[in-house]
């Protein structure tokens, strides 16, 4: 006989303890699941479509399907569950079957026949949907080589469990260590095994988060703030997105622990608007923590108060900076301020605040939980702990993984990574995004640390890894990035509002052709003039794309500069099309598309290209059936 | 005589968000997921509520890139021009669209007020680059003609009311 739990609110910590003890067992005992990736990637794929199909046919086959946690024990029934982002986004829409731990890739709604059929009837794993390497076929998840050699500490429910259900979190454990913190702990330990597991921001800098919540623990103020950035603003990051729409319980827990420890009675998660999943996932969260009473007045009879609201940001990358974000949240322009004062001493509404990133605090319960010990013995001795990355570019593995800190790029791009989409050789990665710099080959073998990269003059920054290969011209990427610094700064200050202008405009005119003498050295005087005299973050490291590209690629600006070639063959203005006399047979079907009349010939003849008056558009090339017309 | 413009929505919005300074951020938003802009009329109407000056409403409304104060078509098309769509090729994909639908980066609404052009930062779906939205649903590996495909079949439906 099954029996649905009944969850009322949570009056105190046995209430609590009772509601866990039941949810792990409906948990536990409903050993058959399906769980739907639901993350924006795979929902893009179609993958709430497969989920409906799936249920559809399961109850047109009359099978028991529970798609909630409600009842205990689960007798014979069958989980349908939507997840997070499984982070294997290039196999998507992903499908996980339990207890096998299969997973199965590019799921379309078609196949949900054949799954209802073979793997749930009869439990039969579906090969062809499995994943391949050539003739390797792994069914398990676990086996795959983009996931074998990943830790997940930080992602480790994305993909497993109902990012919707507190009541799934719970049942495995979730909200235990907030219980910790609130009845077993003093404050001040909580701060310092903090402090003592050496966790430091993963937003970009690395600053110590014990260090952070001790000075607000100890600032001076009635009021208090939590602010979550989830701003995550960098182009091809998305870890961030990934665990506020996969695990955002786990992210409020963090929250919560970090307000216990401060004193703080109220949080802020500042969320993109570009997000809309993420900001709909965390409101049901914040909604079901509110009703189950984990959020509210006097929490579990503590005497503990805590509430979270949440901020959409309006399109602004400037507010992932501290000061620009809480200006953000009290409704006025996102202007960062001179600090110091800090934002630990004063931030949103002028008063003491905790500003974490979204991964630093979904680290924090695991830290409570486990220990500071268990936490230290991963990563490398001064930057401890996995860090969550974002791989994209031209990798053959798009996706998110999490590895320890000090994992070296080419086991994160050969290995996980699975080497080069395409043609292409390897040439560098971009790693953290507008301000952070690009890697080479040099690189390689270097641990991805906060203070190895600080040395060679990158950063980690949120994450993101974009991989870039032969074709890519690496003059062009760094005036992508001033193209995006610049259209993202904010204005307040000289040096990056008119600075980052000229050095788009040398940029911009480089890549068409019109470089001068000189222009590499002006970048390189306008760099230095801008990382030391910029207001903010955003500023500062507005230059470091280009310098990191200057020092690494000097020659590429230069061929473009004085040879006014691109090497990469990626610059459009700097291409030349030329029709070869051999192969033509002028039958003038080129000169016959060409939109500004640039070919020119009698028939029967080899044509020629008037290169003053040709818009290399590239329509002659796609018309000859020779393949006479060629791009140098 | 002109006609009055129905605050009613703008009273939602406040009640929703709350009619405090510090919520205007939110309550913009409230407003554009209605009305897809922020028409003219809002301003002095909220600045009376708020207690807060017309320009400072206004200053917020311009700051902001997801703000508009122009109208903009039935479907707005956005464009991910982040680092990883970059690199997929997404700007041939835009030239397409733009130079087929007759917009440009400053005009960016058709005259039949049906389609809105727009690019926007990284929407994180760097896994199926190059990525369009169209009305926030994401269209992923995007290529020039795929692209069209999906605005010309929004304009037969649209053409077949």
């Amino acid at each position: 006989m099954s029996a649905a739990i009944k969850t009322k609110a949570i009056k105190s910590r046995k209430d609590l303890q009772n509601l866990r003890e039941a949810m792990t067992k409906a948990y536990t005992s409903q050993t058959s699941k399906i769980i739907v990736c639901g993350g924006t990637g795979c929902v893009a794929g179609g993958s709430l479509k497969i989920y409906e199909n799936l249920k559809a046919q399961m109850e047109n086959n009359g099978l028991n399907v529970e798609v909630s946690l409600e009842k205990e024990p689960h007798d014979n029934s069958i989980g349908l569950k939507k997840s997070g982002c499984h982070g294997f986004c290039e196999m998507g829409p992903l499908v996980r079957i339990e207890p096998q731990g299969w997973l199965y890739t590019k799921v379309k709604v078609d196949d949900c026949n054949e799954i209802v059929e073979k793997t749930i009837k009869k439990g039969e794993c579906v090969d062809r949907l499995a994943y391949r390497i050539g003739d390797e076929i792994y069914r398990k998840q676990e086996e795959i080589p983009f996931y074998k050699q990943q830790i997940r500490v930080v992602l480790e429910h994305c993909g497993k469990i109902d990012a919707d259900s507190i009541n799934e979190y719970i049942a495995i454990g979730g909200y235990e260590a907030f219980e910790k913190a609130l009845f077993d702990m003093q404050p001040d330990d909580i701060v310092s095994e903090i402090s003592l597991s050496m966790l430091r921001g993963r937003g970009g800098g690395g600053f110590p988060t014990g260090k952070k919540w001790e000075q607000v623990r100890r600032a001076k103020g009635e009021r208090k703030y939590i602010v979550c950035n989830g701003d995550e603003g960098d182009p091809g990051a998305f870890m961030d997105r990934s665990i506020m729409e996969g695990d955002p319980h786990r992210m409020l827990e963090g929250m919560m622990i970090a307000g216990v420890a401060v004193g703080a009675q109220e949080g802020y998660i500042y969320v993109r608007a570009e997000y809309p999943l993420a900001v709909r996932r965390l409101m049901n969260a914040i909604a079901q923590a509110e009703e189950l009473g984990l959020l509210g007045d006097d929490i579990m009879g503590s005497g503990f108060s805590f509430r979270i609201y949440i901020a959409k940001g309006a399109g602004a990358f400037v507010c992932g900076e501290g000061s620009a974000l809480t200006a953000s949240i009290e409704g006025k322009r996102g202007f960062p301020r001179v600090k110091p004062p800090r934002t630990t001493e004063n931030g949103l509404f002028d008063s003491p605040t905790v500003l974490n990133n979204v991964e630093t605090f979904a680290t924090v319960s695991q830290i409570i939980s486990k220990g500071a010990k268990w936490y230290l013995s991963i990563g490398t001795p001064t930057s401890p702990g996995t860090k969550a990355f974002a791989l994209t570019g031209n990798i053959t593995n798009t996706g998110l993984i999490e590895v320890p800190m000090g994992t070296t790029l080419r086991k994160i791009i050969f290995d996980i990574g699975g080497g080069m989409r395409g043609d292409g050789e390897f040439k560098a990665v971009q790693i953290g995004g507008p301000s952070g710099a690009c890697l080479t080959k040099d690189h390689l073998d270097l641990p991805l640390d906060f203070d190895t990269l600080k040395k060679i003059g990158a950063m980690i920054g949120s994450g993101g890894l974009v991989v870039m290969d032969s074709h890519t011209c690496m003059v062009e990427v760094a005036r992508f990035f001033m193209h995006f610094t610049q259209n993202e700064s904010c204005g307040k200050c000289v040096p990056c509002r008119e600075g980052t202008k000229r050095m788009l405009e040398i940029l911009e005119r480089i890549v068409e052709g019109n470089g001068n003498e000189g222009d590499i050295e002006l970048l390189e005087e306008l760099s230095d003039t801008i990382s030391n005299t910029a207001l903010c973050g955003l500023g500062k490291s507005a230059p470091n794309p280009v310098v990191s590209t200057i020092s690494n690629f000097r020659e590429e600006y230069e061929t473009h500069v004085y040879e006014k070639k691109c090497p990469a063959g990626q610059c459009q203005k700097l291409k030349k099309i030329y029709i070869d006399p051999l192969t033509c047979k002028g039958c003038s079907a080129c000169s016959r598309k060409c939109p500004v009349g640039a070919i020119s010939g009698k028939i029967k003849e080899p044509f020629s290209i008037d290169l003053t008056k040709c818009i290399r558009c590239g329509s002659c090339i796609a018309t000859c059936k020779f393949n006479a017309i060629k791009e140098v | 005589m002109p006609e009055a413009f129905d605050y009613s929505i703008v009273d939602e919005a406040l009640a929703k968000c709350g009619a405090k300074q510090s919520s205007i951020i939110a309550i913009l938003q409230t407003i554009q997921e209605h009305y897809h802009y922020l028409p003219e009329e809002v301003f002095p109407y909220l600045a009376a509520k708020l207690d807060m000056s017309e320009a400072r409403i206004y200053s917020v409304a311009t700051f902001y890139e997801n703000f508009s104060l122009e109208k903009k078509g039935k479907y707005v098309i956005k464009f991910c021009d982040g680092t990883a769509c970059h690199v997929r090729g997404s700007v041939p994909i835009l030239e397409r669209v733009r130079s087929e639908l007759g917009v440009t980066a400053q005009k960016k609404t058709t005259d039949d007020q049906l389609f809105t052009i727009e690019t926007v930062s990284c929407l994180g779906a760097c896994g199926l680059a190059p990525v369009m939205t169209v009305n926030d649903e994401v269209h992923p590996a995007m290529t020039p003609d795929k692209a069209m495909e999906v605005i010309y079949s929004l304009k037969v439906k649209e053409d077949a009311r």
